[in-house]
Parts: C-alpha cells; sequence; structure tokens
C-alpha cells in the first residue's frame, strides 16, 4: 500500500473553519438594513405548525428578500432552547407559561396573546372503538394517547379531565400536540386529547368530537419578538402580520378562537 | 485506488528517520487531537459542573425519577437476556457463514449491521410498521387475538433489542472467529455430539467476548430512546425509560433532567469499568 502523509495542516484548518463557523453562526450580521435579504426565525408551538406554514408564505410573498424560517416543537422544548441561546426573533408559545419562562431569562420583548385553543376528543376515521366523550378515556381496554404534562396540552388536559372528574387512563403521554395526533392518524391508538385546531389540519384520518366542559379550560397563545432578535425589524413586522388582520383571518380558517 | 502489483522489494532499511512508538508528532496533529478531546470530553464535563448537587438527592429520590430508574434497569436487563438468547446462536452463524457463497453473506452480514448504523428513530417507525396495531404483523396479532404490542413495556423492550442485538452478534462473532478450533475438533474426534462440542467446548472459549457483548448490549439498551419513544410511547412506569424521562424533564424542569442525565452518565462509566480493558481488546489502553 502506499502510505500518504497526512495533510494535518489542511484538515487543523477545516476544523479551524468549522469552529468559525460555530461560532459565527448564530449572531447577527452588522449593518443589516431594511433593504438587506433578512431572515426572520420563528419559534412556534407545534400546535401552530400549519397555520404558521401558511402565514409565513404569505408574509415572505407580501415582503420581497425577507425569508422566515420556522421552528416547531414542544413549547417548553422550544422556550428551554432559547433559554440557552437558540437564536430565535420571534417566540410563538400555546400557553403563558413557556413564555414567561423565555420572559424571565430577559429574553422576550412584551407578548401578545394572538389566539386561543380548546380541546377535543379525536379518533382514527370510522371511530373503531365507539368513543363518545371524555368517559371513554377511562376504559382501560382502550389505547389512548395524552400529552405530557410538561406541555401546554399536557396541562389543559390535566385541567379539562379534573374539571369533569374524569381519571384517564393513558398509554402513553407525548411531549407535544403532534405526536398524539400522529398516534390516532396511524390508528395506533383509539382516542386521543388534542386541540380542535390539529383535528382540522389531520383532515379525513381522523374525526372530532365535542366534549362538555371543554370550553372552560382555554389555552391563550402569546406572541413576541426575543429582545436579541438578529432581525428585529422583521421579526416586529412578522408578529403584527400574525395579530394583524391576515393572522386572524388564517388563524380562523385553521380553527383557532380570538383572543 | 491504484491497482496493488509487485512492487520491488527495498534491500537496503536506509531510512533517515524512523518513527518510533511515541515518538513526538507533528504539531497540528496534536493540535487537532487536542480540540476532538476536548469535544468529548468537555460536555460531560459540564454536566458535572452544573449538576444541582445540593438538590441530587432530592431530585433523585423523587417518584418519578425511581420508577424511570426501576423500568430502565429491568428492560434493559430483560433485553440483554433476550439477546443473549437470539445472538449468540445469529453469532455462530455469521461466524460459519465465511463459507458461504457471497452474495448471501453479504446480506446476512448486512441485516445485522443496518439496526447498528440506522438512526434508532428509523427503528422505532420500522418495528411500527411491523408490529403496531395496523401493522404488517401486528395487525394479525390484533384481529386474531386481540394482543396489541405498541405502548407496553414489552415493546421497549424490543425497541431495545432491535438497536442492541447487533453489539453482542458482532462481539460474540469476534471470539468466535478468533478461538481456537483445534479443542472444538479435538472434542468432537473424542465422540462428542455438535450440541456437546458447542456447549462445552466452544462457548466456554468465547465467554470473554459473550460478557463484553452483554455489557455492550446492556448500555446500548438502557441508552435507547429514538425507538422506544416512537414505538412504545412514553408512559411512567410502564414506557418512560431514564433516556425519555430526562427529555421530558427538559421541557419543563432542567434540573432534573440534568440530574437524570447524571444518574446515566454514572451508569456508563460504571459499565465501562466493570469492562475495563480484559473484555474490550478494541479499546485496550
Amino acid at each position: 500500500m502506499r502510505r500518504h502523509r497526512a495533510p494535518a495542516p489542511v484538515l487543523a484548518l477545516a476544523v479551524a473553519a468549522a469552529l468559525a463557523g460555530c461560532a459565527t453562526g448564530g449572531t447577527p450580521e452588522p449593518g443589516s438594513s431594511d433593504a438587506a435579504p433578512s431572515t426572520v426565525t420563528v419559534f412556534a408551538a407545534a400546535s401552530l405548525t400549519h397555520v404558521f406554514d401558511v402565514l409565513a408564505e404569505r408574509f415572505e410573498a407580501t415582503r420581497p428578500g425577507v425569508e422566515v424560517v420556522l421552528s416547531s416543537g414542544g413549547s417548553g422544548a422550544l422556550a428551554q432552547q432559547i433559554v440557552a441561546g437558540a437564536p430565535a426573533d420571534v417566540f410563538a408559545s400555546a400557553a403563558e407559561a413557556p413564555m414567561q419562562t423565555v420572559a424571565d431569562a430577559g429574553l422576550a420583548g412584551p407578548p401578545v396573546v394572538f389566539a386561543t385553543n380548546t380541546l377535543q376528543l379525536v379518533v382514527p376515521a370510522g371511530n373503531p372503538a365507539g368513543v363518545s366523550g371524555l368517559d371513554d378515556l377511562a376504559r382501560d381496554e382502550l389505547r389512548v394517547a395524552l400529552c405530557d404534562d410538561s406541555v401546554p396540552c399536557g396541562a389543559a388536559t390535566v385541567d379539562l379531565l379534573a374539571r369533569q372528574g374524569v381519571t384517564a387512563a393513558p398509554d402513553t403521554l407525548e411531549a407535544d400536540v403532534t405526536s398524539v395526533v400522529t398516534k390516532v392518524v396511524l390508528g395506533e391508538v383509539d382516542a386521543a386529547l388534542v386541540y380542535r385546531t390539529d383535528v382540522i389540519a389531520a383532515g379525513d384520518a381522523v374525526e372530532g368530537i365535542e366534549v362538555s366542559g371543554a370550553a372552560s379550560v382555554v389555552n391563550r397563545y402569546p406572541i413576541a419578538v426575543m429582545t436579541d432578535a438578529a432581525s428585529p425589524d422583521a421579526a416586529a413586522e412578522f408578529v403584527a402580520f400574525v395579530a394583524g388582520a391576515e393572522g386572524r383571518a388564517a388563524l380562523d380558517a385553521a380553527g383557532f378562537g380570538a383572543p | 485506488m491504484t491497482a496493488p502489483g509487485p512492487r520491488p522489494v527495498r534491500t537496503s532499511p536506509a531510512r533517515r528517520r524512523t518513527p518510533r512508538p511515541g515518538g513526538r508528532l507533528a504539531w497540528p496533529i496534536a493540535a487537532v487531537a487536542a480540540i476532538a478531546l476536548a469535544l468529548l470530553v468537555l460536555p460531560l464535563v459540564s454536566l458535572v459542573l452544573r449538576a444541582p448537587w445540593a438538590d441530587l438527592p432530592r431530585l433523585l429520590a423523587r417518584e418519578s425519577v425511581l420508577q424511570a430508574l426501576v423500568l430502565s434497569f429491568g428492560t434493559a436487563l430483560a433485553a440483554t437476556a433476550l439477546c443473549l438468547v437470539l445472538g449468540v446462536p445469529l453469532a455462530a452463524v455469521l461466524a460459519r457463514a465465511s463459507g458461504w457463497p457471497s452474495l448471501p453473506r453479504r446480506l446476512l452480514r448486512a441485516a445485522v449491521t443496518v439496526p447498528l448504523v440506522l438512526p434508532p428513530v428509523v427503528g422505532g417507525i420500522a418495528l411500527l410498521q411491523f408490529l403496531g396495531r395496523r401493522g404488517v404483523v401486528g395487525g394479525l396479532l390484533d384481529d386474531r387475538f386481540g394482543i396489541t404490542v405498541p405502548f407496553t413495556t414489552g415493546a421497549v423492550v424490543i425497541a431495545q433489542v432491535f438497536v442492541a442485538l447487533p453489539f453482542l452478534v458482532f462481539a460474540v462473532e469476534g471470539a468466535l472467529r478468533t478461538a481456537d478450533r483445534r479443542t472444538e475438533l479435538a472434542a468432537a474426534t473424542l465422540g462428542a455430539s455438535r450440541w456437546q462440542v458447542f456447549r462445552h467446548v466452544t462457548l466456554p472459549l468465547v465467554a470473554p467476548g459473550v460478557a463484553a457483548g452483554a455489557v455492550l448490549c446492556f448500555s446500548r439498551a438502557l441508552g435507547e430512546f429514538g425507538a422506544t419513544i416512537t414505538f412504545a410511547g412514553s408512559l411512567p412506569g410502564v414506557t418512560r425509560t431514564l433516556p425519555i424521562a430526562s427529555y421530558l424533564a427538559m421541557q419543563s424542569d432542567p434540573d432534573e433532567a440534568i440530574a437524570l442525565a447524571l444518574l446515566l452518565l454514572a451508569v456508563s462509566i460504571a459499565v465501562l469499568i466493570g469492562l475495563r480493558d480484559r473484555w474490550l481488546p478494541g479499546v485496550r489502553g
């Protein structure tokens, strides 16, 4: 075998370049003005995924040169990521507690509540297990998925079940509402409690069932510009867009309530 | 690559500088090595530095933590036992496959290797398609026998076996390949049946390999996350293992997440100490 000398200086340069990339990747470009293309990084609750996809596209269409990058997940996880230094410009949470976490760290500007949401029972299309109400969640023989109480939909679930005096027998407690919906879409569970908006977004694969008392447990969705946003102007414009008339129309269509 | 051809054999060993073991490396190599080492060590050191030591006893005594601990150890032990029962015979087949035609031999090896290189979450999705309620086999189980596999402790064990089995198989296969065949031949000559040879000669011969494989298998099973949360879900006491509990705690209570992470780190270090160098020739220092 032919022996090669290790190109050590090249390697060292590559590593140095990679590290330099790490260091500068998240920081704002100095001197970026309104004319320069800018990116708005939006951290949005899992339940906002679909509607924010639509809103981001419409926002970009009206503002040439502005790009919206969406990162969605459980609100609690997103809040922790932002506190840990994730480069978010805007945070939209499914409840006020995760926003408070970010505000306590001094990272959130004043939040605006832009939408509300309530819970609904969701079953696979055709309702194979014959689920009709919250009481069915206590049936041991049914496969039931709920949100973990560390995320907003889980906190709302605990609240609703307590108010209605139901002791659920869940088979899994998921880290975000979209994971719960997926389990229903796949038919792996017979019933789950999710936001009414998730039922609409999941389409024909699932059926929603209104439950008594759902209207009494309302999640309020705050949105705020982060204090160290890389492009604060574009970020503020996006927040205004979401909270404004165009945002309202899309949120209405997705099933979100008015604040 | 150039094809290796016959080359003139150098008769004179006259090289100006013969690299000696322990000689000094060129500085850029040493510098990059230092960066690599820092990348491996500093995160774990930071975890230890930031640990809420004062609160640790209280955090670790929480019902949710103990539940996850018991579940994790129970399932990882069960998965290791299953891996031993299933993996040793598979390793024996794999070790003998060197005499097979190329195609089946390569296919067999690839089949065992795939879970090793696959992102575990892909394994979870695949298991759901296989054993899920509407899965290829899971659908039958559900319809005919009323057995639902996902979201059970059994599903956690299955997910762990899926990701950990290759570790055991390859450790045992390596030991089998390097084992001295002559003892087996001698036993066979003396009238031992194939089973007796395997049970009384081959297995004791490769015991260190089996033990090393089992320990690796256990630590891999203990750390399993992606396949488990996808296939088995996350219910305290049933399917919420330590890594899943740690991930969820990160959403609401980072201190608890750090405590759980420390616990997993301590177990991993204990495994390393247990292994030391005798069972892991590959990492002998």
